[in-house]
């Protein structure tokens, strides 16, 4: 008999090396064609350097970036999978799995006790897990490592909903200006509309997991991204904040419905590095990786 | 301007750079991100020296991945800059106390440490955000590491030789020249005008 929670757990593990190492393909283009584009020295330069580092990382299997992230994975579980709650401690051990054997950089620190040396919290909540039901008999895993210096420059505003949909724009400019060179650009902006002041953050990050360039379904939204992924490359933030090449890659928008009263818009900034890998596996232990 | 400087880099060295010089160094450069400037800073306020003499030596904002190997020795696995701005609340008073002689980081970091960099002689040099096993590359030894158990592999000290580390990028200068500070003056420029059109 197939043991599904350790297929779950080696699967998780070997997610977090790919998302460690291996940039998704979309994202490793894009920078390959900034580095093309960009005329000024200043900005080619550190797209050089960027590309050659993510080549080595691919080449030699080794982070791509010594800040390998606080770890969180986006779990959908289907009503026939054959465990649930065993997938979390499945996931617990694959980050202290790729911990030691990728090797992950340890980055979850307790704030009485230290640092816990294998990014596991000793309160429970990191990693951190978004768990969907679905139906059918796979369960999907996608590994997510993000980046202190990205995510510091995250944001939330509970915008007057009398602003309508000019103040989520205006937010969304003035967050991405505020990280200006903070957050190793360029950048793939994630927008989170509606909900509450927690949803709004949490639809933001998983607006960053759309393959670049793959805009909303629904035409409304994606005229949006569209206008906005123009408007902040206007910005001329450029490269590592230098002002020359890209700024922003993409915007991604999820919304949900709000509030009479409210308006929470959330904005998630990911570094050039926009790591993620995802696998399904099946009810029989099968796993299938996604196209990365 | 191409500089290749050598630890601890001479003061005349130093005045010598400017914003937009790109600069490689050879010797020695010590990690140090928020708790070890803390650390450091508090140690010396007690009358007591923190265990690496930092007088003319590179500072890396970089909490590195550092794995053992099979004779217990620490190598690296990868070592790019940290955001520098963190360090912004403490890293004049650190200039000032320790004289290192070049910051290397990312990001870049504000008038504070401009300010302290024109009076003590100090440059700040930009690596690649990101660009960790490039970084990797040029450390050719592990020398010491001092607050390993107490802060952790990304807070502690790791003391490292290199060679021909670079390229970086000067953004701040001796003479209170600030690149970064005016890329976002150029940022925040252009942020009133797309708001101003919306």
């Amino acid at each position: 008999m197939m043991d599904i929670a350790q297929v779950v757990e080696d699967t998780a593990a070997k997610l977090l090396k790919i998302a460690a190492t291996k940039l998704p393909s979309e994202v490793k283009e894009a920078l390959i064609q900034d580095e093309k584009d960009t005329e000024g020295s200043l900005g080619k330069s550190q797209l050089k350097a960027i590309n050659e580092n993510v080549n080595l990382a691919e080449t030699f299997t080794k982070p791509m970036c010594q800040d390998t992230g606080l770890v969180s994975f986006f779990v959908k579980i289907g009503d026939k999978f054959p465990i649930k709650s065993e997938v979390k401690t499945a996931l617990i051990k694959a980050t202290e799995k790729a911990t030691e054997k990728v090797p992950l950089r340890p980055n979850a620190v307790d704030m009485f006790e230290g640092n816990t040396k294998n990014n596991v919290g000793l309160r429970g909540y990191v990693p951190w897990f978004y768990f969907d039901l679905v139906e059918g008999d796979k369960c999907e895993i996608i590994a997510m490592p993000k980046g202190g210096g990205s995510s510091n420059v995250g944001k939330m505003k509970m915008v007057p909903p009398g602003k309508g949909i000019k103040g989520v724009k205006e937010f969304v400019v003035e967050a991405v200006a505020a990280a200006g060179p903070l957050a190793c650009p360029p950048y793939t902006v994630g927008v989170g509309v509606g909900g509450g002041e927690d949803m709004c953050m949490n639809l933001a990050k998983k607006a960053l997991l759309r393959p670049l360039y793959q805009y909303h379904e629904d035409e409304n939204i994606a005229s949006i991204e569209k206008e906005l992924k123009h408007i902040l490359n206007k910005l001329e933030i450029g490269a590592m904040g230098l002002g020359e090449g890209t700024s922003v890659f993409d915007v991604h928008m999820e919304f949900a419905a709000r509030h009479p009263a409210s308006l929470p818009v959330g904005v998630v900034i990911s570094c050039w590095a926009l790591r993620h890998a995802g696998a399904t596996i099946d009810r029989e232990g099968n796993v299938e990786f996604h196209p990365h | 301007m191409e500089y290749h400087l050598t630890t601890p880099i001479p003061l005349e060295e130093l005045r010598k750079i400017k914003i937009g010089d790109v600069v490689y160094i050879t010797g020695t450069i010590v990690t140090a991100r928020d708790e070890a400037h803390l650390k450091a800073l508090e140690l010396h306020k007690e009358g007591k020296q923190p265990p690496v003499d930092f007088q003319g030596i590179g500072l890396f904002h970089c909490g590195p991945v550092m794995k053992k190997n099979e004779q217990g020795e620490w190598t690296v696995i990868a070592a790019g800059p940290t955001t520098s701005a963190r360090m912004e609340i403490f890293q004049d008073e650190f200039i000032k106390t320790f004289h290192p002689g070049l910051i290397i980081g990312k990001g870049g970091m504000g008038a504070r440490t401009t300010k302290a960099c024109q009076e003590e002689n100090c440059i700040y040099g930009y690596f690649t955000g990101g660009a960790a096993l490039l970084a990797a590359d040029r450390i050719k030894k592990v020398i010491d590491v001092f607050w390993y158990e107490e802060l952790g592999m990304p807070e502690c000290l790791w003391v490292y030789e290199v060679e021909e580390f670079g390229p970086l990028t000067v953004t701040i200068d001796s003479h209170g020249g600030n690149l970064t500070a005016e890329s976002i003056k150029n940022i925040e420029a252009n942020k009133e005008k797309i708001l101003q059109e919306l």
